[in-house]
């Protein structure tokens, strides 16, 4: 075990994923040379030569295109798109190409990728570095949907990413990158070096996809939650004084059905949380499957805490938020029902 | 800032390039070079020096039928018989199948007629192992590799014994063992795939080159700028093809060329050398193929060809043409037909005869008929002979995830 922040271990699993396979290949913008913007590939050009990891040119279409004709050669590219807001002009490779290159071929091709993005606010980013977009990739099929919220979980879901046969879009909250936030912008950061999940496996290990891990247990409510949302509802849930079972959930698609089903049915209440807007957001889904298999064991409505419906505001960053106080909010509410 | 606005200054105008209809059909085709006119570059020749020539054609064939010039590339008769053969059973392939959707045995088709001799030509210039990066009009690639034509009429037809279960729209095969990436019908995405595929080749030291096809209106679409950043960045060995037939769907070449003189323009900006072909020219086709293939091989980078040919039928099944083109058009089209002027050429060489000609279009139409009769003894998307909608479930992903287990599950009750 070696304590490492986020970016430390997702760049731990890059080393891992590239020594054991040298079809492994890493490249985006800034991703070579200088090792990326947040410096989660920084030291692969160094240790692998630029023909591993190497920079590219500011096109997102271009980087997830040609991932793609990679992944049909036999290579498996990981791929960085600086910030997820930018990866729009990639949506149709991403969509069209590598979810469906598998199906439409009927086995013929395949595009083992990775597309890894820093997602969500919390650093004054405005709307174009600061949003959660997951719900654009979990509504796709063929696309497997990835939300990672710690340092120790990072590397080895990363790592499962790689080594998956089908695309992964990998979404790495930028706020949690080194220390869990939990929302209270206005407090020191706690780094991960003072939390056990900051303690990360040596080597080469792996998290299964589709597998949501419990955060912190719990009798009153069960909380879904990913990425920085967790360690929000972790602060909620602890400043109101509530026994509330935290899922992080960790992959979207395939969704861990099993592990929310189980919460749920043991504490009666349900409270989805997510930072990305509310309409037709990914919790719509996860109120959808409670409601489907744990009505009869529910005492009160699902709720659900999202960011607004609004562009992602640069000033009024904390109103947009859904930090502890509107968690916690709705945890009482939702215990008074 | 300096002073306002001027009630004498002129209005803006925007320009709407004109629709085609009403124009004479000879003057679409810009720039037309005699045959052996252009001389052929050095493999490494400077890219400025190659866009000198950016408004000729390379011709091979003259009117006679003689292999004229640089250009005239050293293949057997046997190989052009081949060439021939190729040609006339794709034109046999797609009548067939056109006459199949009158039939209503299946939902549509894409004719590539009067565009045979690029697919043909091509593919005749690459070896096995490199990989095309086809739109849907590139019949002839699979063909001409020997793909067999009961399989490619499978999937036409959507049929049970349909390699890809039915799950794309008729033409949009995929064939890895014969260098086919599977066809999107959302266009230009294989650009830059082919451009990433070529990457990987040099990446891990192969020797395989990768093709990349677009037609002239799709080089609209920002993937294909993508593909020409990475190509030229990386000195990707591709080929990079724009089929010019003149027509998307009902909009003239001029609405994705713009002001540029011609689509070969859009290489010199990014360093890649670029060139217009003939692409009625059967020999032309090859030469200009193998040229750029040598120059990928030898690490020269990519290239750019824009093929010049004629879509002469409509778009799709699904389309209309009557309604926005000069009906003349296909008659007066200056490049002629790609299967009559190889034949020309074989006959003024003295190795070819109305004889040959009429016994080989036989051959290759009994060849055609008796694969279709196979194909439609399997049925179709229209009688219903189309396998387990359980199998629609499946290749989603590697494995199946509980979600689509549970859904299929669904299905299978429902039915």
């Amino acid at each position: 075990m070696t304590a490492m922040t986020m970016i430390e271990a997702i760049r731990d699993a890059h080393m891992v994923a590239m020594e054991s396979d040298d079809r492994v290949v890493v490249f985006g913008e800034d991703v070579g040379y200088f090792g990326g913007v947040f410096r989660c590939t920084q030291g692969l050009q160094e240790r692998f030569g630029d023909h591993r990891c190497f920079d590219s040119p500011i096109s997102e279409a271009g980087i997830v295109g040609a991932a793609v004709g990679m992944a049909a050669y036999g290579l498996r590219p990981c791929v960085e798109i600086q910030f997820a807001d930018y990866v729009y002009p990639a949506y149709d490779q991403i969509v069209s190409e590598a979810a469906r290159v598998r199906h439409r071929s009927a086995g013929d091709f395949s595009a083992p990728i990775v597309v890894r993005m820093p997602t969500g606010g919390g650093i004054f980013g405005g709307q174009t570095h600061s949003q959660s977009p997951e719900a654009l990739f979990t509504h796709v099929s063929g696309l497997k949907t990835v939300v990672v919220s710690n340092p120790h979980d990072a590397k080895g879901l990363l790592i499962a990413a790689i080594e998956d046969d089908d695309p992964v879009v990998f979404l790495e909250p930028k706020r949690v990158y080194n220390g869990p936030f939990d929302g209270h912008h206005d407090r020191p950061i706690v780094p991960w070096s003072k939390h056990p999940l900051g303690d990360v496996p040596d080597g080469h290990y792996s998290i299964e996809i589709g597998k949501a891990r419990v955060h912190r247990e719990g009798s009153d409510l069960t909380v879904l939650a990913y990425g920085t949302l967790v360690h929000v509802a972790q602060a909620a849930a602890e400043e109101q004084g509530i026994d509330a079972e935290v899922i992080d959930l960790r992959t979207l698609v395939p969704l861990d059905v099993d592990a929310i089903v189980e919460s749920v049915e043991k504490t009666g209440r349900c409270l989805v949380v997510h930072e990305a807007t509310l309409t037709s957001g990914f919790g719509a889904e996860l109120c959808a499957v409670v409601q489907e298999r744990c009505l009869f064991h529910l005492e009160a409505p699902i709720r659900r805490v999202c960011g607004w419906d609004t562009p992602y505001p640069h000033a009024h960053e904390w109103s947009y938020f859904p930090g502890p106080d509107r968690v916690g909010r709705a945890m009482r509410e939702l215990l008074s029902t | 800032m300096t002073t306002d606005r001027d009630d004498t200054d002129q209005p803006l105008r925007l320009r709407i390039p004109e629709p085609a209809r009403g124009q004479h059909a000879p003057d679409r085709v810009r720039y037309i070079s005699a045959a052996g006119e252009m001389q052929k570059p050095a493999l490494d020749e400077k890219v400025e020096r190659v866009a000198l020539m950016r408004k000729q054609l390379v011709r091979v064939l003259d009117d006679e039928g003689r292999a004229v010039g640089d250009w005239a590339p050293d293949i057997s008769v046997d190989e052009k018989r081949r060439g021939l053969r190729n040609m006339m059973l794709v034109r046999s392939y797609d009548a067939r199948l056109l006459r199949a959707h009158r039939q209503g045995k299946t939902s549509f088709y894409m004719q590539s007629l009067g565009e045979e001799a690029i697919a043909c030509g091509q593919q005749q210039a690459l070896l096995p192992g490199d990989m095309h990066f086809p739109t849907y009009r590139q019949q002839g690639l699979l063909i001409s590799a020997d793909y067999p034509l009961v399989t490619m009429m499978n999937q036409v037809l959507s049929n049970e014994h349909d390699p890809l279960h039915g799950r794309q729209l008729p033409v949009m095969y995929s064939s890895k063992a014969h260098g086919f990436f599977t066809i999107s019908g959302n266009l230009a995405t294989q650009y830059i795939q082919a451009v990433g595929w070529a990457m990987a080749s040099a990446l891990r030291g192969g020797t395989e080159i990768a093709a990349a096809w677009i037609g002239e209106g799709a080089t609209a679409e920002s993937d294909f700028h993508a593909a020409l950043v990475f190509a030229s960045t990386y000195q990707a060995p591709v080929i990079l093809n724009i089929v010019n037939n003149h027509w998307a769907i009902s909009t003239p070449e001029d609405f994705a060329r713009g002001a540029s003189a011609t689509f070969a323009d859009r290489g010199y900006g990014f360093s890649i050398p670029a060139i217009r072909v003939d692409g009625n020219d059967y020999l032309a086709v090859y030469a200009a193929s193998q040229w750029a293939a040598e120059r990928a091989r030898k690490n020269l980078g990519p290239t750019l060809i824009e093929w010049i040919t004629l879509r002469v039928g409509a778009h799709s099944t699904s389309d209309d043409p009557s309604v926005y083109r000069p009906p003349e058009e296909t008659e007066q089209f200056p490049l002629g037909d790609p299967i009559q002027r190889l034949r020309q050429h074989l006959e003024f060489l003295d190795e070819w005869d109305e004889e040959r000609h009429v016994a080989l279009q036989a051959e290759v139409d009994t060849q055609v008929n008796e694969a279709f009769a196979e194909a439609d003894s399997h049925g179709s998307v229209k009688t219903g002979d189309v396998g387990s909608a359980r199998t629609m479930f499946d290749d989603v992903f590697a494995e199946l995830p509980r979600h689509l287990r549970e859904q299929r599950d669904r299905v299978e009750e429902l039915s």
